[in-house]
């Protein structure tokens, strides 16, 4: 035991450094942790935000009815399909003269994207009329070149260990010396399903998958959800079967996703030989994962309406179902809706389960039905960040920003119906 | 309009009486659906596990020391058989969970004190929510910063510190995860600290204890229980987290427990088994089940253990 007599002031000072010292150790666990958070969302957005822009190059473009429709029979499917590469390369030759040497020009031909010759045939067909015309038209430019113009090529680099050589860059400064080459906004990205090539992939096929899958999951799952709980709260007398219920939804909720992927590869496709990687499968298996979740919540919401109003409802002569179906869902419906949201959040952030039934293949159309072919927004992300391909980093970056702007929009729906239509008790 | 109301009233009130039993027979059907779920889980995994280990023994896959689960294309080739011993995975998903509650639990248990204890509520409204949007970024974007961000960081750190570090290392899938949990862990034990009565505190305020000591001799012993069952329910979401490992912490099947390595997990190769080219039948497949079957029944111990110590808790102060 020490003196305390003797030492007061002493031990009183001691235990306020202490006091001091312990909430200072507090205050900075949350610091890191919050910077963690802000450090997170700034590395994301410094390598993301440039995907915005895109880089365009200013050719004059002849489009030469000789080559592309020598028929005059403008057949659209035609058209589309034509060989437009020589139309980019007469163009290229016109603008840089100097350059002679076959194996120059084929690398001269590279400062485009491959993506102009659709671009071109799109054009066309939209316009037949282009034929026999030339036209100055903005069109879009190479990964390289592209990441180049966003400053993201370290020139100072050896000339072998870049993929961007000095000769490309000097074309590329000549462009920019008299402005016919400039980022403009990348509609592309927002309007395109995936490529093999960074500066022509876009996310709507992936951003239209999560859609699909998020529809089917909220089509089973708020249902099967809202009147689980619904019967557990308000009909299902204490047994041994409820309380089975009861724990199996609290484990479920805590099973790791990845399991709910297996269960979906060996039943949904396995035994009732639903179509793979589609929106469908995705869907319910998202749905089983998203369930608990649902259950909980609308449990919770249930729970808060107080006794009061269903005992005036019963009073009045309503049966109980009238009264759970008339007064208690619709005063609890706000916060099971808030509930649900956050369940759909978590679903669209998902990308284990959507693995295992195959939601990861290269896809490149814009899937148009739930039993079509597609993939998700974060198994975009994951797919991208695999990829070697330089241009594909920041691609994944904006994606997540796409992603993380979705998942804020509906938290932020999620907090207003809270606020708004939310009665206290 | 009285009349017509009432006709309407009472014609409810007559054709109910079957309608409602319908309605209530239909929700129980409902909340089967999350037993059914559980069964199926359980069916379709130990279905495929007991499939597999008709070609892999039991105690081949529980104790053995290697991983490396290629099929041969020829029966007499070398090394057909494939090996598939669980205990490296093992290793390397609890290296990586180890490394990921040992950054969690300091920087959710302080902060989730400081906001119970000492946080005035203005700050407290606007931190945990804040805090709390951790647990909402989806586990990928938590993978592309542990390979972009924190592996190269670690990297090069290490590498100028003289250590050998490989690009994707426990350590980096691991800090990162840990940061994942850190809401989780804060939010549990947040609940579980407040939930101490307020005259424990009052009590040792009146003895002439700091606020310190109040905390670290009267409200967390009292709070233990309930810490312990966060934690665990912490950890049971670090051993089945799949996607920062999958994109951080790599694929070699090595039994090391030295943080800087490549290590691979459980969840890492199940994606990896089933994600290829599959063909159903074949020992690498149904390998995958085996290891989600163990996966499963781990985490679920964990689980049910937790949730029974934290429901004892809140009896205890109810």
């Amino acid at each position: 035991m020490p003196d305390y007599a003797l030492n007061t002031s002493e031990n009183t000072r001691r235990r306020h450094i202490k006091e001091v010292r312990f909430q200072w150790v507090g205050r900075i666990a949350i610091l890191i942790s919050l910077g963690f958070l802000a450090l997170m969302f700034i590395a994301i957005s410094v390598r993301g935000y440039s995907v915005f822009e895109q880089t365009h190059i200013q050719l004059d473009i002849f489009f030469d009815e000789a080559h592309l429709d020598p028929s005059g029979a403008r057949d659209p499917e035609m058209l589309l399909i034509a060989d437009y590469k020589p139309l980019l390369t007469t163009a290229l030759q016109r603008r840089f003269r100097e350059v002679q040497e076959r194996r120059e020009k084929r690398r001269l031909y590279k400062i485009l994207s491959r993506g102009a010759v659709f671009a071109l045939g799109e054009m066309v067909q939209k316009n037949p009329n282009l034929i026999g015309t030339s036209q100055r038209l903005w069109l879009p430019a190479s990964a390289e070149v592209d990441l180049y113009m966003k400053g993201k090529v370290d020139v100072s680099l050896e000339e072998e260990l870049r993929r961007l050589k000095n000769k490309e860059i000097n074309w590329v400064n000549q462009l920019k010396a008299q402005g016919q080459i400039k980022k403009k906004f990348n509609t592309r990205f927002f309007t395109k399903g995936d490529s093999r090539e960074p500066e022509l992939s876009g996310i709507l096929g992936a951003v239209i998958g999560s859609a699909f899958s998020l529809l089917v999951c909220f089509t089973i799952a708020f249902p099967l959800g809202l009147l689980t709980a619904i019967y557990l709260e308000d009909f299902a007398k204490k047994t041994l079967l409820t309380d089975l219920i009861e724990i199996n939804i609290n484990n479920l909720a805590a099973v790791p996703s990845i399991v709910f992927g297996l269960l979906g590869l060996s039943i949904f496709l396995g035994v009732f030989h639903l179509p793979r990687s589609t929106p469908l499968v995705g869907g319910m298996v998202l749905a089983l994962m998203t369930l608990p979740t649902i259950i909980i919540a609308a449990r919770a919401s249930l729970r808060s309406v107080p006794n009061t109003i269903r005992e005036a409802a019963l009073g009045l002569g309503a049966s109980k179902v009238q009264t759970t179906f008339h007064h208690t869902v619709p005063l609890a419906m706000p916060g099971i809706l808030t509930g649900t949201i956050l369940g759909m959040a978590g679903a669209l952030g998902e990308t284990a389960p959507l693995l295992m039934i195959g939601m990861v293949a290269f896809i490149v159309d814009v899937p148009q039905g739930i039993t079509d072919v597609a993939t998700s927004l974060p198994v975009q992300i994951f797919l991208w960040a695999d990829s070697p391909e330089k241009g594909f980093v920041e691609r994944t970056a904006a994606a997540i920003m796409v992603l993380l702007s979705f998942l804020v929009l509906m938290n932020l729906l999620a907090v207003f119906l809270r606020k708004k239509l939310q009665r206290q008790w | 309009m009285f009349p017509s109301t009432n006709l309407q009233l009472r014609r409810a009130g007559r054709g109910s009486k079957l309608k409602e039993q319908i309605i209530i027979v239909g929700m129980l059907v409902c909340s089967l659906v999350a037993i059914l779920i559980t069964i199926g889980i359980v069916l379709s995994l130990a279905f495929e596990a007991f499939l597999f280990f008709r070609k892999v023994p039991v105690f081949d896959f529980l104790f053995g020391l290697e991983w490396s689960p290629q099929t041969a294309i020829r029966a007499d080739q070398v090394g057909a058989s494939g090996k598939f011993g669980v205990l490296p995975l093992l290793t390397g998903t609890v290296l990586i969970s180890f490394i990921a509650m040992a950054v969690a639990t300091p920087l959710g248990l302080y902060s989730a004190v400081y906001l119970t204890e000492y946080a005035k509520p203005k700050t407290r409204n606007w931190i945990k929510p804040t805090l709390e949007l951790l647990a909402g970024i989806p586990t990928v974007v938590y993978g592309f910063f542990a390979a972009l961000v924190v592996a190269p960081i670690i990297r090069n750190t290490g590498s100028g510190a003289g250590f050998d570090v490989s690009s994707e290392s426990a350590l980096a899938a691991g800090l990162v995860m840990g940061i994942m949990l850190i809401p989780f862990i804060s939010s549990l034990s947040d609940d579980v600290i407040s939930a101490v009565p307020k005259a424990m505190r009052e009590a040792s305020y009146g003895l002439g204890a700091t606020r310190v000591e109040t905390i670290t001799q009267v409200v967390l012993p009292a709070a233990t229980v309930g810490i312990v069952g966060s934690l665990l329910l912490a950890t049971s979401r670090a051993i089945g987290e799949t996607m920062i490992v999958v994109m951080a912490a790599g694929l070699a099947a090595k039994l090391t427990l030295n943080p800087l390595e490549a290590v691979t997990t459980m969840t890492v190769q199940i994606v990896t088994l089933l994600t290829g080219d599959q063909e159903f039948d074949s020992a690498k497949t149904l390998a995958a089940f085996a290891i989600a079957l163990f996966l499963f029944i781990l985490t679920m111990g964990l689980n049910v253990i937790a949730l029974k110590i934290v429901d004892k808790y809140k009896v205890h102060y109810a």
